[in-house]
């Protein structure tokens, strides 16, 4: 993994958004969490579909700034398009880990997440203001 | 995917639009529709997989008809679905709608209140009330 960011430059956080499961909806709500709450001022997110689409900013975003993905199935296109783009990838997250760390919660909401899914969220959440944490020290 | 589809099925294909509410709205109004108001005649498809060359997804939309829906003016996934796939039989933009419904300034792209719901709401039933004409004109 790459490291180009400097001081100041924000991390990039880019969920999967996968529309038709509620670990999609999950890798949204904590990207959210994070970008918005736990690390507002450190972190922001970009439109997958419009770097996929290859958006001159956007590419330009994830080729400048270190990156964290989120995932929520094995096909991890976050993941994927960040590096097919060229970004500079510094940390990928799955849902799925956070779901074995937490096995009594049974997200079912997609379109909203129930109290399962919003707990599965938050808990996601932090492990990426941890991974964000960690890459603002390395700078 | 395409083994089990056999009837006729209208393709939903929704923006993830992560950085702007009106992508959270594509999103939830697609998912009503899934969800809600016509299960029975519509699939949905993951756009960055789509666009990232999902197989399946393709295919899909090459032979079923597509509304896409956008957050934006982009477009991602109109632009996508005619590259990849042909042209879309409708196309729905957000910020369109929200200019023709005079709609009040619209926030919270995470969890949306009461005035964004209203609005979603609304646009789930205008992609509902675009899947009821594709079908009607189905040959």
């Amino acid at each position: 993994m790459k490291s180009k960011s400097s001081k100041g430059e924000k991390v990039i956080v880019i969920p999967c958004s996968g529309i038709g499961k509620a670990f999609g909806s999950i890798s949204r709500d904590a990207t959210y969490e994070v970008v918005e709450s736990l690390r507002k001022d450190a972190t922001q997110t970009v439109c997958l579909a419009l770097l996929v689409s290859g958006d001159e900013g956007s590419v330009k975003l994830v080729r400048n700034n270190k990156c964290i993905t989120v995932d929520g199935c094995p096909l991890q296109c976050a993941e994927k398009n960040v590096k097919l783009a060229g970004g500079n990838l510094a940390g990928s997250l799955r849902v799925v880990d956070v779901y074995k760390e937490n096995r009594h919660l049974k997200p079912r909401g997609v379109t909203f997440l129930d109290l399962d899914g919003q707990q599965m969220a938050l808990a996601l959440a932090e492990k990426i203001a941890n991974r964000v944490d960690d890459l603002r020290r390395e700078q | 995917m395409m083994a089990e589809i056999s009837e006729k099925k209208v393709g939903i294909i929704s923006c993830s639009g992560e950085e702007c509410v009106e992508g959270t709205i594509s999103r939830v109004a697609t998912r009503l529709v899934l969800g809600k108001l016509r299960p029975d005649q519509t699939v949905t498809i993951c756009l960055p997989l789509f666009l990232a060359g999902g197989r399946d997804e393709r295919e899909f939309a090459r032979e079923y008809p597509t509304v896409t829906v956008d957050g934006c003016n982009k477009m991602c996934a109109k632009v996508g679905t005619e590259k990849y796939s042909g042209k879309p039989a409708s196309s729905i933009v957000i910020t369109d709608l929200v200019k023709d419904w005079h709609c009040p300034k619209l926030n919270s792209r995470r969890t949306l209140d009461a005035e964004t719901l209203s609005v979603t709401r609304k646009v789930a039933d205008r992609i509902a009330e675009e899947v009821d004409e594709v079908l009607r004109h189905w040959v």
